[in-house]
């Protein structure tokens, strides 16, 4: 029975959401002893609804180019053509994750102007390294059996690296999808300093007019929106690790 | 196939592991990286500018090339120096060789805007503003690249990394302390507001080490307690694993308002610091995402520590308390520190959000720089972040090198 | 035909495999054996290519081995390996399914040979099949390697210590398999163990190594009756070689005409399990069998031990 428990509390969750999202009015009264006589205790600026969407549009779109990149990025350095950059790369994503968020996101107005082009930016950059550091770890720690085997077979280096290696390492490349994703989540909200349309609109303006209800709907929106889809990526990731066995 | 004799072998010019001389004949070998290095140099050198020159602070400017912003005699010696550096990174040379072209590269680099900032500023004019343009962050980054390629290769120990460090940081504040940069619009953004500058640093570090030394303090104990007492440990990580989900900005903004509760109705509260906005928020809020890691790779470490290490501790009758700390915490150390790694970078760069809820740190400048669209005000908030959280990672990073007692060769720099 | 023709490997230099010559003869197994670090894996590695020669040339019937693309030549020999080197996320199928699949084999074909590989080492297909290599047992991941290398019908196979990590009895029923398999399809097998026992029971002929070249290459029993070198003496053994030379001659060789008592031995049972029973048994003589069972004569204890003593 306390194995379901934790399924359970998160269709709670993904139903709170949906409802939240779809008829934030309803949902007034519960809000409404955190701010002042007549100050609105639901986000009246726009809709919740289109903010979520747009806060994850943003999120994927990023992710998806940080994975593309920083899997080619990691198939490259693992090739033979690119073990030389491999030790580099490395230290380079050591140093990447030292840049603060903010300041990549900063930096990248100068370079793009304001809006939603340097929120995506920034959460590609930083979206980049996780996956590319576990994409690596995953390609340089495959079972040294199993590539003798499929280089035994006959298989080409294409044919190996799409048969075998890039199926092997899934497991741990969802691992940072999902890291990346919930970085970029909660990064995505500082890009409304920067104008770009996301839920860190609501915080922002909760913020600005001491809010406290604003805050708290755009914060617990996006932890709920990160809770969910960390939970959902662990699910993918412990299936596609069961079926080979690794986990 | 040609047959070496006993000489030839022997007589071949071997640098970085590959021979200058192919085996079927003269061919030379060219670095890849080099190639990468040169390709991105002569984009930034050729195709990029290397200076802006804005009538003020705000307005576009307009961009010129290195030629356009230095001295004839200036430019061309910074192309000599730049192309010198090329070569050294396009053949294969000992890292040792690399580096210091590298260095090299990255000084003429840093002198020449300097002086190009003097050099393009109309005399008197107080308004006009220089700034580095595209070329030359592409052509640092590209030198950086090679400096950080030749230190990969070079493998230098943890002391060694360290050194390399603070070189670098006397050399820095050198170029600041001569005034050679003073021309530049980041330090036109500076001198305007030194007072605020170094004040806003001290919040900034205050906040970044103060929550990690109350993570430290709170999350040791923490993970010992998880470590020994099992049915804890998933509900304790779990919690502190949500509050990761939380957006920083929200976090903040949410603890607003039990602190100031508590600022007006906990006696003396105020006293000591406690306000509704300002640093106390922001302060509990790093902590709070702080406990994660610390809980976690303490529980991790301590797991760690091999079966028999604690068994033989006990055999020669070791108290729970001695096994603990002449034991299990030594090694647990390097996994620890890890912890700490991660934390201190990570909160260096949250502490530019606490600037949101009045909680100070670069992030003023950072956000009061988006605000006015003042992008030299921007850097002049980012650049201290990101130079502050690259050289505490690398000074733990050695750190936790030095406490590893199992030397092994997989380091992750 | 396998012809090693001045075979060598150099890494840095350093020869792995110095100048090895040898003529492996179709439908034989041939084992390498030598000290670790002596050169087996990379001479047998060189066969299919995963090692490129520094110099000299293998020739596979007639044919040089470089006058193919390196992955169309390892898809025609099959190669096993110690430690299976499965395909963790494909099931059993399709793990033997791979160099046919490969090949671009047509489907049917293709289940037709795995159901077949599977029923030839009594892997049940229906249930081992869809299974996961995780969810199988050491000796059965062992046998699937086994049947994935032979799956596209190879001439030749390459075993690198294949049975290295089972237990002795699963390991004995591995080699018989091995040698059942190898009459069925009279495949050419060069594999490479240190078990001196397994080596004498599986080998046509033995290559021992020792530091990169082959110090004596010939049927088992002539290494016993005259090693090459000290090395191969001490290799095989002095307390081992009169049990060595019984181990490779059968029984039925030694029967003469004759009645004993007691247990028959079979004529295909090896000459020290004969000897074994005498002992074991207390007796002078065991009755022996053919296959089918009909009675051949006897062996005698005396004829055994004569036969163990040092052939002059
Ligand atoms: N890729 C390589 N680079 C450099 N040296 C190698 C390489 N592969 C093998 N060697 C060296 O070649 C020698 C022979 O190796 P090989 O694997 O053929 O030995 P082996 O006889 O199979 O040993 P074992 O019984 O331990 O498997 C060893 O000294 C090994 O270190
Ligand atoms: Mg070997």
């Amino acid at each position: 029975m306390r194995a379901w428990a934790p399924t359970i509390l998160r269709g709670l969750l993904l139903v709170v959401l949906i409802a939240f999202l779809l008829s934030p009015g309803s949902f007034e009264p519960l809000l409404k002893p955190l701010v002042q006589q007549n100050a609105p205790a639901i986000y009246n600026q726009g809709s919740l609804l289109s903010l979520a969407l747009l806060h994850l549009r943003t999120v994927f779109i990023a992710t998806l180019a940080a994975t593309i990149i920083a899997v080619l990025l990691a198939i490259l350095v693992t090739r033979p053509f690119g073990t030389e950059f491999l030790a580099l790369s490395r230290s380079l994503v050591n140093i990447g994750q030292t840049f603060p968020p903010v300041a990549v996101l900063a930096l990248a107005v100068p370079a793009v102007g304001f809006g939603e082009k340097p929120t995506l930016i920034a959460l590609f950059l930083y979206g980049l390294l996780p996956i590319f550091e576990n994409t690596l770890t995953a390609l340089t720690n495959l079972p040294r059996s199993v590539i003798e085997a499929a280089r035994g077979a006959g298989m080409t280096n294409f044919q190996r690296l799409m048969q075998i290696e890039l199926p092997l390492s899934l497991p741990v490349i969802v691992a940072g999808i999902r890291l990346s994703v919930v970085i970029s989540l909660a990064t995505a909200t500082i890009g409304s300093t920067v104008a770009a349309k996301t839920l860190g609109e609501v915080i922002i303006a909760g913020l600005q007019s001491n809010n406290l209800a604003f805050v708290l709907q755009g914060g617990l929106i996006v932890g709920a929106l990160a809770v969910l889809i960390y939970d959902g990526l662990s699910a993918i990731e412990g299936m596609l690790a069961r079926r080979t066995g690794s986990a | 196939m040609c047959q070496h004799g006993p000489g030839a072998q022997a007589s071949g010019f071997f640098i970085g592991g590959e021979s200058l001389i192919g085996r079927d004949g003269l061919r030379v070998r060219f670095d890849k990286l080099g190639i990468v290095i040169a390709l991105l140099a002569a984009y930034g050198a050729l195709w990029s500018s290397f200076a802006t020159l804005k009538p003020n602070r705000i307005v576009q400017g307009k961009a010129g090339s290195m030629l356009d912003s230095l001295p004839a005699w200036a430019g061309w010696a910074l192309i000599g120096v730049l192309v010198v550096a090329i070569a050294a990174a396009l053949f294969r040379a000992s890292p040792w060789i690399k580096l210091i072209a590298a260095v090299a590269a990255l000084a003429a680099l840093t002198l020449s805007i300097g002086y190009a900032a003097t050099f393009l500023t109309p005399a008197g004019n107080t308004y006009a503003r220089v700034s580095p343009a595209s070329g030359f962050w592409i052509l640092l980054f590209a030198f950086a690249l090679l400096a950080a390629d030749a230190i990969t290769r070079l493998d230098p120990p943890p002391g060694m990394r360290v050194l390399f460090l603070l070189l670098a940081a006397v050399a820095i504040g050198a170029l600041l302390m001569s005034g050679s940069w003073n021309g530049l619009s980041i330090m036109k953004e500076y001198s305007g507001r030194a007072d605020v500058f170094w004040v806003e640093a001290g919040k900034h570090v205050e906040l970044a080490l103060g929550s990690l030394f109350a993570a430290v303090l709170v999350g040791l104990p923490l993970g010992i307690l998880c470590h020994r007492v099992a049915p804890l440990r998933d509900g304790v990580l779990n919690t502190l694993n949500l509050v990761q989900t939380i957006p920083s900005i929200a976090l903040f903004g949410v603890l607003i308002a039990p602190l100031g509760w508590i600022a007006t109705n906990v006696p003396g509260a105020a006293a000591i610091g406690i306000r509704g906005i300002g640093v106390a928020p922001a302060f509990v809020a790093l902590f709070l995402y702080s406990l994660l890691p610390v809980v976690a790779n303490t529980v991790v470490g301590l797991a760690g520590v091999p079966r028999a290490a604690n068994d033989a501790a006990r055999g020669i009758g070791m108290t729970g308390r001695q096994r603990l700390f002449k034991i299990e915490f030594p090694l647990a150390l390097p996994v620890i520190l890890t912890a700490i790694r991660i934390v201190l970078v990570q909160n260096i760069g949250m502490a530019t959000i606490a600037a949101l809820i009045g909680g100070g740190g670069f992030g003023v400048f950072v956000f009061q720089g988006i605000g006015q669209t003042a992008m030299d005000l921007v850097l002049l908030g980012a650049v201290p972040t990101v130079v502050l959280a690259f050289a505490s990672a690398v000074v733990l990073d050695a750190l936790i090198e030095m406490n590893s007692l199992v030397p092994n060769g997989a380091r992750s720099a | 035909m396998i012809e090693i023709d001045a075979i060598s490997k150099r890494y840095d230099g350093v020869p792995v495999v110095d100048n090895v010559s040898m003529v492996i003869e179709p439908r034989t197994v041939t084992v390498v054996v030598g000290t670790s670090g002596s050169g087996k894996t990379t001479l047998i590695r060189m066969i299919n290519r995963l090692v490129e020669a520094s110099e000299g040339a293998i020739r596979l019937d007639g044919e040089d081995n470089r006058s193919i693309p390196g992955y169309e030549l390892r898809r025609r020999i099959g190669y096993a390996i110690q430690g299976h080197g499965l395909f963790p996320h494909r099931t059993v199928a399709q793990n033997i399914a791979t160099v046919p699949g490969l090949l671009g084999w047509k489907k049917a074909r293709i289940d037709a040979k795995v159901e077949e590989l599977l029923t030839l080492f009594q892997l049940e297909p229906k249930t081992f099949g869809p299974r996961y290599p995780h969810e199988l047992s050491g000796g059965q991941q062992q046998r699937v390697g086994v049947a994935r290398a032979l799956a596209a019908e190879p001439n030749v196979l390459l075993m690198d210590e294949p049975f290295g990590a089972l237990d002795p009895i699963i390991r004995a029923k591995a080699q018989e398999d091995l040698l059942a398999i190898q009459k069925h399809f009279g495949t050419t097998i060069v594999l490479v163990t240190h078990d001196m026992n397994e080596a004498f029971h599986l080998a046509d002929k033995i290559a021992v190594m020792d530091k990169g070249g082959v110090v004596q290459y010939g049927p088992p029993a002539e290494l016993v009756r005259s090693p090459a070198t000290p090395f191969v003496e001490t290799l095989i053994g002095d307390a081992e070689r009169p049990f060595r030379l019984l181990s490779i001659a059968k029984t039925g060789a030694a029967a003469e005409p004759g009645d004993a008592d007691g247990a028959p031995i079979s004529e295909d049972r090896s000459q020290q399990e004969a000897l074994a029973d005498l002992i074991w048994s207390g007796r002078d003589a065991l009755p022996v069998i053919s296959k089918n069972g009909v009675p051949m004569g006897r062996v005698t204890l005396d004829a055994i031990l004569k036969r163990a003593a040092r052939p002059r």
